[in-house]
């Protein structure tokens, strides 16, 4: 605790920063076209006032506020004025249905509501009938809002005005509910996004999210003139790590973007240092650099391939701090002056000190593009039962296929079969009102299983994440069978929307490959080869002898591996349909079902195994209508060539 | 129904609806031999929403263009705000306090949204063309102003996104919330729409139906819209003109209008068995 000071809560962090940084900007968010900012010392008096209107509504101590909106100031502030009051914030999912919500509300049992505008409050009242203990609401925005029936109703505004005006009875509770707190009581509640089974609610304690702040924030040098965009679900612990705790240790700015759709403007207008980004974000940013450049005139598109070559090639040494000759220098230089620098402005990443993506895997030339930029952007791995960090690239480190050393604090071990855990002081407390799970995933010494699998490669230290564990098997002669780690390694090529490896068992692995429609369509429309189906496209020799190549690629990088050279892929098909939800192939967020697909298609699997040249086969469908039928074709296999496994040196 | 009270009357779900805010008495206009509106009297009440229905030809534009001065009638009289008006120059209209949209869009294509809206305070400015031009003082002082109620009604139909984009990039749905804006710029006491949903998809037809509702809750604005979708006129609209061949065969509360078996006729016909 002596590593804190005492500053051991939210309320006390930001106690401290309005005295230190008072005028400091904290908070920004667009509204009316104008940045509009609130210093520490101006936050501060708000979220006082705030927490004071709670106790005059009587808010208890113990109560769950659930709070539901887009970010806005007004909703981190109502966030720490319920910790002012010994309650628990508890942020929701905005874009989630009424119903999603219902479960999520009636769970954590909250007596308050604060939602961000009209469309949240319906949501609320949509189910409210199933929920006797909510008891009030609150909103922000108060637009369209004047016809509901306000008996349980408050604007936020009114709520403030109403602590102000009543300080005087409620000062000192406040007082007494602030001091109260310490390191062990519950910072905030998170429900996990539930793809398995019901969501859960993470309690996170004081001691969780502070320590994890102040480790993070040490590691990467933060400071207090930082500034971050909060546009990441406020549900989501990133978004409570970035813009709650680690803003309040170091006391940096939070900016909030006006709305959703003016994200990128406000990106560029902001210009963060700091910056989190899941992988789709970067790629969407990229295609759109590259769709323009294919616009643009042709001395404007030959200096960007030009100095982009350049990048590429010097940029992430000179990022890293790696020796680069003088020449190479001068031409990055130069490069920094005509492309980089303007395409990063253009891009809003002029400033970024620390990038940060995770979530799922990133494209290896999506990162390094970014990367030969200068963008300083890193990897790492985390979960919302862990505070976010397990482990993050150090800076000079960074690479796309790693995610980096345990972060500061945290220890990591790998089981026997494979899985990852974790022991940190960000480590969880519980998950509430569930003990059993609490219990199944948290043994008695604290180590938490994440699910997935992984191994510490032994040059570096960084931990390699291969699959989910459950996922992960072994090969008829013992070798590691990492279906996904492959399947990754396969979607990176635009021409491949879906993969699916198969070897679990086997004394070699086989794929199944769905291609792009979009990408290989184009392909074919530039190269004159005429189509009139999916299913003739996907059968085309020359497709074929495409991914073929790819396939081939992607076994040189998987041998690279010695642990997992056993998966390269011998034999391939492209299906004749695409995997689909509708047919249960995949799930509804697209991730593939192997034991449906191995069910289903066991005649194609057969023949890859058997050494067909082709397998006739018939599948049934289902159209969007609810209607089923079936698709007739002969699908062709190929064999790939795959590369012996070096020995290595004993 | 009290729509007869003087004093106006109150909605089913609770607005209160003032007195006749303008009054149309025996209207009828001509082109040449044609005869588009023959004879029709009906008033619109403050804060009401009031709809013009009817089948293609019907005369509705008509008499939108009737009620903002744009078409002076052969016969009868428009009262506005208690006073018999006089023809009038499209200025002068805008001055009264009356705003309109158009069955197809009237933006300036080349100019980004923000200046497009703002056009619709053109007539609120008080500084001269050459304080403008110099953009010094009082000129520079208005144009803060301005821009200040512009945003507020930038982030009312939530349009903030699209603030810099040249109307010409647009597509048709937004550049009608954009026309929206821009009458709403020029704060007026009746804003007229002409067939503010024409051509939209289900779900833009749902926004817009959002932003009249709220546009006439918030701002308390009398609206007069023309629509072809009955679902939506039925939805919004306070009391319903009906009109066919330029003649008024309903006008009331939308339940009452739907039941008119005249109405039910010229929509859908009858049969002749």
């Amino acid at each position: 605790m002596a590593a804190t000071d005492g500053l051991n809560s939210i309320p006390a962090l930001l106690d401290r920063n309005a005295r230190l940084f008072g005028a400091r900007p904290a908070w920004r968010e667009k509204e009316f076209g104008i940045w509009q900012c609130w210093t520490w010392a101006e936050g501060a008096a708000e979220i006082r006032a705030i927490a004071l209107g709670f106790l005059a509504l009587g808010l208890n101590r113990g109560d769950h506020v659930a709070v539901i909106g887009r970010n806005r100031p007004a909703l981190y502030w109502s966030m720490v004025a319920a910790q002012m009051c010994g309650a628990v914030p508890v942020p929701l999912y905005q874009d989630a249905v009424a119903e999603e919500m219902a479960y999520v509300l009636d769970h954590c049992g909250a007596r308050f509501v604060v939602c961000g505008d009209q469309e949240q409050v319906d949501k609320v009242l949509e189910i409210q009938d199933r929920l006797p203990h909510v008891e009030q609401i609150i909103y922000v925005d108060k637009r369209g809002m004047r016809k509901y029936d306000h008996s349980h109703m408050n604007a936020l505004a009114d709520v403030e005005a109403e602590g102000k005006a009543g300080h005087y009875r409620f000062d000192a509770e406040l007082e007494t509910r602030i001091a109260e707190l310490d390191y062990d009581s519950t910072c905030v509640m998170l429900y996990t996004s539930g793809t398995t089974g019901k969501p859960k609610g993470v309690v996170l304690s004081n001691r969780n999210i502070i320590e994890t702040s102040k480790n993070s924030s040490e590691f990467d040098k933060l400071r207090p003139g930082d500034d971050v965009l909060a546009y990441l679900p406020m549900a989501w612990v990133g978004d409570f790590i970035f813009s709650v705790g680690q803003a309040m240790w170091t006391g940096f700015c939070v900016n909030c973007p006006e709305s959703a759709a003016t994200m990128m403007t406000d990106l560029r207008e902001i210009g963060p240092t700091y910056f989190f980004a899941p992988p789709r974000v970067f790629e969407g940013q990229l295609t759109q650099v590259m769709i323009r450049m294919e616009d643009a005139g042709r001395l404007k598109k030959r200096m960007f391939d030009h100095y982009m070559a350049v990048a590429r090639r010097v940029g992430p040494a000179i990022l890293d701090g790696k020796p680069v000759s003088a020449a190479d220098r001068l031409a990055y230089w130069i490069g920094d002056k005509l492309v980089y620098g303007p395409l990063k402005n253009t891009l809003g990443f002029s400033r970024v000190r620390v990038g940060y993506t995770a979530g799922e895997a990133i494209g290896p030339e999506i990162f390094d593009f970014y990367r030969s930029l200068g963008i300083n952007l890193k990897q790492l791995y985390g979960q919302t039962e862990a505070s976010v960090f397990i482990t993050q690239q150090p800076d000079g480190q960074v690479r796309s296929d790693t995610v980096g050393v345990p972060s500061p604090g945290v220890e990591v071990r790998i089981a026997e079969n494979g899985e990852v855990f974790y022991r940190s002081p960000g480590t969880f407390m519980s998950y509430f009102k569930n003990p059993e799970s609490t219990a199944s995933t948290k043994d008695a010494e604290g180590w938490v299983a994440t699910g997935d699998a992984g191994f510490f490669e032994e040059a570096t230290g960084h931990l390699r994440i291969i699959d989910r564990a459950k996922d992960v098997g072994k090969m008829a002669d013992g070798r590691l069978f990492a279906p996904k780690y492959v399947e990754n390694k396969l979607k990176f090529y635009p021409n491949i929307l879906e993969a699916v490896v198969f070897g679990n068992g086997r004394d070699r692995c086989t794929a199944f490959i769905n291609i792009d429609l979009t990408a290989v369509g184009n392909w074919a429309e530039r190269n004159n080869i005429a189509y009139s189906s999916y299913q003739e496209l996907a059968g085309h020799p020359r497709v074929y002898e495409a991914i073929k190549a790819h396939v081939e690629e992607v076994n040189r990088s998987v041998a690279e591996d010695p642990m997992l050279s056993g998966c390269q892929v011998h034999r391939f098909c492209i299906l004749h349909k695409e995997l689909d939800a509708d047919d249960g192939e995949m799930t509804r967020t697209r991730k593939v079902r192997r034991n449906i697909i191995e069910q289903k298609y066991a005649d194609l699997i057969a023949g890859l195994y058997d050494g067909a040249d082709s397998v006739y086969t018939e599948t049934e469908v289902t159209y969007e209508d609810g209607r089923k039928g079936a698709i007739r074709a002969t699908v062709r296999m190929m064999d790939a060539a795959t590369v012996a496994g070096q020995r290595r040196a004993a | 129904m009290n729509a007869m009270n003087p004093e106006g009357y109150v909605t089913s779900d609770g607005r209160k609806i003032g007195g006749v805010l303008m009054e149309m008495k025996n209207i009828t206009l001509r082109f040449g031999g044609v005869k588009a509106i023959t004879d029709i009297s009906f008033d619109i009440r403050e804060g009401e929403i009031r709809a013009i229905i009817g089948p293609n030809g019907a005369g509705k534009s008509s008499m939108l263009n009737v009620i903002s001065g744009f078409y002076i009638p052969q016969e009868g009289e428009v009262w506005f705000r208690g006073k018999k008006r006089a023809p009038m120059k499209p200025y002068e209209v805008a001055q009264q306090g009356i705003a309109r949209t158009f069955q197809n869009i009237a933006l300036f294509e080349g100019m980004s949204v923000l200046d497009n809206i703002m056009t619709g305070r053109l007539t609120l400015m008080k500084s001269g063309m050459l304080d403008q031009a110099m953009w010094w003082g009082r000129a520079q002082r208005e144009e803060t102003e301005h821009r200040e109620k512009v945003e507020k009604i930038i982030d009312f139909l939530e349009i903030q996104h699209i603030r810099k984009t040249p109307v010409g990039r647009l597509p048709y749905g937004l550049k009608k919330r954009v026309e929206l804006a821009r009458a709403l710029a020029a704060e007026p006491k009746l804003l007229l729409l002409d067939e503010p949903m024409a051509g939209m998809n289900v779900e833009e037809k749902e926004d817009m139906c959002r932003f009249i509702l709220d546009v006439n809750d918030e701002f308390g604005t009398t609206i007069t819209l023309i629509e072809h979708d009955m679902g939506v006129v039925m939805d919004l609209s306070d009391r319903v003109v009906v009109m066919d061949y330029g003649k008024k065969i309903g006008d009331g509360p939308p339940d009452e209008v739907r039941a008119n078996p005249d109405v039910i006729n010229a929509y859908l016909g009858v049969s002749h068995d």
